[in-house]
């Protein structure tokens, strides 16, 4: 068992969900709630990383960030770093990669809080915000749940954009499921198996938990 | 974004660059990173452990296929010495200008013909073998490294030219991301065999898992492994490359089956 690839899957997986989200949250109420004229665009794009092949985003990603690039360039003299190759890169990459697996969840939990609710709490003096807090988070729970859990493993188990963009630094972007890659070539499959078999423990145990959510939902709603 | 005008996006993305910095400052302060042609894996992996018991300092190994590796080296990866199983990768780095100088030739590798236990192909019959089996429409897949971008790969496909064997084998052919991986595909199973790197035959991790022969040295061009120190690098990997040079590492390249130079 690689315990370093452990902590690097681990952090990506928490850092990804930390920052996707108050967008997830942002996105996903606005998107249930409002109608804006660019919205069938912007649920087509919410949605386009999950139809995307990763190795489509690395490339991007490279070509725009890499050490040859003006943009790539500059942002190494910001940063220090170039993008590509770091745990930061990582992090842009997965959270671009799992935007759908936040929103969505959050934007069918949100649309299934009854408008009159909404209305209701509105009428009582409620400011926005206010109604946010106590009307719609408490009512869409679940799903904020569903999608925060779905984030996570979704980012361990990020394999192709994790190969490109990482590049398989030990500590740093060396992630479980790239290392059992290279076990796998280094002829060490007592190690792959063990990693392998967390990562199946976890994605079972994630969509035990997750369809236990939606369930919840469903009978909310009906 | 028509929807930025918010004031609640521009706290969004203050967020964001906090995480962003936080993670960057959890993972700094690493010891140096080494990029290393796959054919090296086992032999590194010892001379990398060597070199902590004699010196007390670490450096990391990160190994693939040369062209992957330089292609990742140009876009900005922060390795810091580069094992090329092909010194015209070195060569171009030194060319674009992110190596401290033009390296040196540390090895040159040899490529074995390989087959899995219980293979119908046996190696011992050299070319020959692998054609006859080869006419009998018994050759399931062959795997080799991908010569796009690998140098055993490219050294496996000179040697299949150079016995006519490639037009009829490449469309049974298997190709690896690197030579590790091919030798992986060479021993899963679904193939009668492959080309793969003497060294990786030799490592311990090999044996039993099949037989071998090696092939001539002048089958295919030469595989002159250069390594050179990247303008990035610190103290430590200019002391690991320095240490490559010594006996002490040689022995073991040798024990791997390189050639050495001088």
């Amino acid at each position: 068992m690689d315990w370093q690839a452990l902590r690097v899957s681990l952090s990506l997986g928490l850092f990804t969900v930390v920052l996707l989200l108050p967008f997830g949250l942002w996105l996903g109420h606005r998107l249930a709630t409002r109608r804006f004229r660019a919205r069938l665009l912007v649920e087509a794009l919410v949605t386009v990383p999950l139809v995307l092949p990763p190795t489509v985003l690395g490339f991007y990603l490279l070509v725009m960030f890499g050490a040859r690039s003006p943009l790539g360039q500059a942002f190494a003299a910001i940063a220090g770093q170039p993008l590509p190759f770091s745990f930061t890169g990582l992090l842009v990459a997965s959270a671009i990669a799992n935007i759908p697996f936040m929103v969505q969840p959050m934007q069918r939990a949100f649309e299934a809080v009854p408008t009159d609710v909404r209305d209701a709490a509105a009428c009582c003096g409620l400011s926005p915000w206010q109604r946010f807090l106590r009307i719609d988070v408490p009512l869409a729970w679940p799903g904020i749940l569903t999608a925060l859990i779905l984030t996570f493993a979704h980012t361990l188990g990020e394999f192709g954009v994790v190969l490109m963009v990482g590049g398989n630094l030990p500590g740093e972007t060396r992630t479980l499921s790239v290392a059992i890659y290279d076990r796998m070539q280094a002829f060490d499959d007592r190690a792959a198996g063990v990693m392998a078999a967390t990562l199946l423990a976890v994605a079972v145990a994630t969509l035990v938990t997750t369809t236990w959510l939606s369930d919840r939902v469903v009978r909310r709603r009906g | 974004m028509a929807l930025s005008r918010h004031p609640r996006t521009r706290a969004g993305s203050i967020v964001a660059l906090i995480v962003l910095g936080l993670a960057s400052a959890v993972h700094a302060q690493k010891p140096p990173t080494v990029a290393a042609a796959a054919d090296l894996g086992p032999a590194l992996t010892e001379i990398a452990g060597q070199f902590r018991r004699e010196t007390g300092q670490h450096v990391e190994l990160v190994f693939g296929s040369s062209g992957t590796l330089a292609r990742q080296i140009r876009d900005g990866a922060p390795f810091e010495v580069f094992l090329s199983a092909d010194e015209a990768f070195v060569d171009a780095l030194a060319e674009a200008g992110v190596t401290r100088d033009r390296g040196a030739l540390y090895a040159v590798g040899r490529i074995v013909l390989f087959a899995p236990t219980g293979s119908p192909l046996d190696p011992a019959g050299g070319f020959d073998a692998l054609r006859r089996l080869l006419d009998q429409g018994r050759v399931s897949r062959f795997a080799i490294a991908n010569p796009e971008h690998a140098p055993y790969g490219r050294a496996a496909e000179a040697a299949l030219r150079r016995h006519g064997l490639w037009p009829a084998l490449q469309p049974r052919l298997v190709l690896g991301e690197n030579v590790a991986q091919a030798a992986q595909f060479a021993t899963a199973g679904a193939a009668v065999g492959g080309i793969i790197a003497y060294s990786q035959a030799l490592a311990p991790a090999f044996a039993d898992r099949g037989r071998y022969l090696l092939i001539p040295a002048d089958d295919h061009p030469p595989l002159r492994q250069r390594m050179v120190v990247l303008k990035r690098a610190g103290a430590v990997a200019a002391r690991f490359y320095d240490y490559l040079r010594l006996p002490a590492a040689r022995a073991v390249l040798e024990r791997f089956g390189f050639t050495l130079p001088r």
